[in-house]
């Protein structure tokens, strides 16, 4: 009997739930059913209050209407420690561990082993590896400080701390967004042994082909209003990209064929030129140049050092051999603040730490680059912000509660829509645009891309780096390999050239080495 | 001006984080007229016309704290902390009074006003050392400002000799004691500086990048900031209006104690910031807060002066109102009584105390 009321009645039963933040509705009675032993799927675009829904579940946000019962019985999750009582652990979108602190630490802050004599240390080490174990981390030194991980297996140490109190149900919010295949393969094997145990998971992605891989059901969220809730397997891929956004994928292919159209071949000066430009330890000195109007692609696997060369071109870090030229002139890079002032500008892939400014507002983070190459003398006037606030919030549709909320408040893509208008504020030459649509949403995907193909138009170079090799071999005029932390060749984007060339690129590299 | 305007601009003072300081003070002052009935009178000197009363010591008294506090805002707005203000006062009061007690000259506005550049600069130089300290070398702000703290009361006894040391300056005194237009010269003094920085920080974008740098240093190096200049010059300017404080603290008494002069000073400006709304983590500053601070530290001094409290008992009476204060600033505590009160109306305690200071004035 027991067994039947766990197989037909949901774990988690969220019913009317409606929040309301500082004034805005960001979620409409909005229902959703967590069942045990199923992976549950939350999609949704940008704002579509995917994440509201999750902290209103893990108590971070107040329901101001609706119901929530766990295992039948109404709770009120009033904050983080009432929504663990309740079974309910929660691995947020960004990875909020202690640095400083060990991934033992990490992982049972909170849980430690205690004795008469108080924690005991080496338990509790032996009760965090047991739970990396069992995430396939088996091989981690638990003494480790968390910050000297790679991004991706933070991201998995915050999963192993979610997982120590054996929950109930688990809530993974864009658990894969800064995992490369395997680590995902990785997650996605630890996930389903936790579904074998009974475990409720709910799974928040922007990967159409891993919420497939890994889901059951799917929930489908829009402007803070639930779309109903399916079936994985009886639901097709583009009914769901309809119910997420009511756009289909002809818009990427007319981006594509657009771009080819416009396709840039190299001639003159090189608007910007780099010569044996590397750093010890972290990038292999190498050559690049940058024509007017033209898109590069840097390809690769995450890791292969893309994301420090863009780095190296743009002053956040300090090339120790080789130089610039900037219209056939030699410059110095030794910060960002100088590169922006050459008009050369980088927009992170670590939209938290690298880019937006948390509590300032969002006029103040559109204008913060372009104030700081002005110095502060002379403030941008504010008739002169508006007007570039009005046409970036405009022509990007930035959504937020207000101009002068803090950018805290709004949505992963439309922060990064934010630091896009933040950098397009300075007219840069250059652009590196190191991961611009990392997890945001198919529309705002689609609406980055095209962006960057106007820039491009409009005769800016833009070095654009992606995980997703389809992304870079649509936009790019020309495309740079890189492998362990150098470049290993370019090639000229032409018909003929897809994403398999890329890959075999790569893996014949390994050969020759070989 | 309309009730509907009035309503909205009770409703923004309610919002604003130091909403509760402005209520403290009236409460401590109210406090007063319970003692006496007379405390808010203010009467006019026959002889010269200035004001005198309870209220004008407050402001003369709020001037040197007015500095230190709008200082401290800025330097904890970046996400630092200067723990040497009091100790520069001291070294700025020091310079001025062995430099006119050398100088003689007790009538000479010259001799006044070197030892104010002299001051002024002396401090500037240690403000720079704090800032060269914290930007360039990284050193922590507490760590770098405590050594300040601790050699800026040596270097006074250096500079004095280890001397209480006195001078006679007709035009120096009359900055810490003399009236303009009934006011004391010191607050309108410390009145104008603060608004001129204000203006300074809030008119140019530096308000913007102390901010930005005070939230997320490393998203400000990306934006282009550079965080080392704007370190060294608040913190220079911290100094500078401590050192400005120092000359106030010393005018009123011509005498600078070395070791007595801007004592425990930099907690009372700390105090003011926290009070005024500032977050210590950081980030969004309040130079209207940092001033109601300042405004609040200087009447409890008063109050627990004029109330008889023994000298025993007042740091503990000073904790408590401060905790209460911090306790009513705080966000669980607000969402708590905004839970309870269903429609928030406007506290009558702002209200209901003007009718009463004018009854008083009337009396007077």
């Amino acid at each position: 009997m027991n067994a039947m009321d766990a197989a037909t009645r949901p774990v988690v039963e969220m019913t009317g739930i409606t929040v309301d933040i500082g004034g805005t509705t960001v979620l409409h009675e909005v229902d959703l059913r967590l069942f045990a032993g199923e992976v549950h799927a939350l999609m949704g675009g940008n704002g579509a209050g995917k994440s509201s829904l999750v902290k209103a579940l893990s108590g971070a946000y107040r329901i101001d209407v609706g119901e929530v019962r766990i295992d039948g019985e109404t709770v009120v999750l009033a904050g983080p420690a009432e929504a663990e009582a309740a079974g309910v652990a929660a691995a947020f979108q960004d990875v909020d561990l202690c640095g400083n602190l060990s991934i033992a630490e990490n992982v049972m802050i909170g849980h430690e082993e205690r004795r008469w004599y108080g924690i005991s240390w080496a338990a509790t080490r032996r009760r965090a590896a047991s739970v990396l174990d069992e995430l396939g981390l088996g091989d981690l030194d638990p003494r480790q400080a968390v910050a000297t991980l790679p991004p991706a297996i933070q991201q998995l140490v915050a999963i192993a701390r979610a997982m120590v109190t054996h929950p109930k149900v688990l809530v993974l919010d864009e658990p894969t967004s800064s995992l490369d295949v395997d680590e995902v393969a990785t997650l996605f094997r630890a996930l389903r042994r936790l579904r074998e145990h009974g475990v409720a998971i709910l799974f928040v992605s922007h990967f159409l082909e891993q919420v497939y891989a890994i889901s059951d059901r799917i929930t489908v969220l829009r402007d803070g209003h639930g779309q109903g809730e399916y079936a994985t397997r009886e639901l097709d891929r583009a009914v769901l990209i309809s119910k997420m956004i009511g756009k289909d994928l002809v818009e990427l292919r007319r981006i594509g064929s657009d771009r080819r159209a416009h396709r840039v071949d190299p001639k003159g000066t090189p608007v910007f030129r780099a010569v044996g430009v590397g750093r010890r330890g972290e990038f292999e000195a190498t050559d690049f140049e940058l024509h007017r109007g033209e898109v590069v692609g840097l390809g690769g696997l995450r890791g292969s050092g893309r994301t420090e060369f863009g780095q190296l071109l743009t002053g956040v870090v300090r090339n120790d051999s080789g130089s610039f030229q900037i219209d056939g002139r030699s410059v110095g890079l030794p910060n960002p603040a100088t590169a922006l002032r050459h008009r050369i500008a980088f927009a992170s892939e670590d939209r938290r730490d690298g880019g937006i400014i948390e509590e300032l507002s969002v006029r103040e983070n559109i204008i913060l680059a372009l104030q700081a190459i002005r110095g502060w003398a002379r403030p941008v006037s504010h008739a002169e912000r508006d007007a570039l606030v009005e046409r970036f919030v405009e022509s990007f549709g930035i959504v937020a509660p207000g101009l002068d909320a803090p950018a805290r408040q709004l949505s992963g893509g439309n922060q990064q829509k934010v630091l896009l208008a933040r950098w397009l504020a300075t007219r840069p030459h250059v652009l590196v645009l190191d991961e611009p649509t990392r997890g945001i949403d198919i529309a705002s995907k689609v609406e980055i891309q095209a962006r960057v193909a106007e820039m491009a138009r409009d005769g800016m170079a833009v070095v654009f780096i992606s995980s997703e090799l389809d992304e870079v071999v649509r936009l790019s005029d020309r495309i740079a390999i890189f492998k362990d932390r150098r470049k290993i060749g370019e090639v000229s984007n032409g018909p003929g050239l897809n994403v398999d060339t890329i890959i075999e690129m790569i893996a014949a590299d390994d050969e020759d080495d070989a | 001006m309309s009730t509907g305007a009035r309503t909205n601009w009770l409703r923004e003072l309610i919002r604003k984080p130091y909403f509760w300081g402005v209520v403290a003070i009236f409460a401590l002052l109210a406090l007063n007229v319970l003692k006496d009935p007379n405390y808010l009178a203010l009467s006019v000197n026959p002889v010269n016309g200035n004001l005198v009363g309870n209220v004008v010591d407050i402001l003369r008294a709020s001037a040197p704290i007015l500095m230190i506090a709008v200082g401290m805002s800025l330097v904890i707005a970046t996400g630092g902390i200067d723990l040497s203000v009091g100790s520069v006062m001291a070294v700025s009061g020091a310079v001025a009074m062995v430099f006119m007690k050398d100088a003689g000259q007790s009538g000479s506005l010259g001799v006044a006003l070197g030892a104010i550049g002299l001051a002024l600069l002396v401090s500037a130089v240690l403000g720079a050392i704090n800032g060269v300290l914290v930007a360039y070398i990284g050193l922590q702000p507490f760590i770098s400002t405590l050594i300040m703290m601790l050699a800026g009361r040596g270097i006074a006894k250096v500079i004095t000799e280890g001397q209480n040391t006195s001078a006679t300056n007709d035009p120096f005194r009359w900055i810490a004691n003399g009236f303009v237009v009934g006011l004391p010269v010191v607050f309108l003094l410390a009145i104008v500086i603060v608004i001129i920085v204000g203006l300074v920080v809030r008119r140019s974008a530096l308000g913007l990048m102390i901010e930005a740098i005070g939230i997320n240093p490393k998203a400000s190096r990306m934006a282009g900031i550079k965080p080392s200049g704007l370190l060294l010059t608040v913190y220079i300017l911290s100094a500078v209006l401590a050192g400005i404080a120092g000359i106030m603290s010393v005018g009123t008494v011509m005498t600078v104690d070395v070791s007595r002069t801007g004592y425990q000073m930099e907690l009372d400006a700390i105090l003011a910031v926290v009070i005024g709304g500032t977050s210590l983590a950081g980030g969004k500053f309040s130079i209207g807060g940092a001033v109601v601070g300042a405004l609040l530290i200087a009447t409890l001094d008063k109050t627990i002066v004029f109330l008889g409290i023994s000298s025993s008992a007042t740091p503990a009476f000073k904790a408590i109102v401060i905790v209460v204060l911090c306790l009513l600033q705080s966000e669980r505590v607000r969402s708590w009584f905004s839970q309870r009160r269903k429609p928030p109306r406007p506290t009558s305690a702002p209200t209901s105390v003007p009718p009463t200071q004018q009854k008083q004035e009337v009396t007077a």
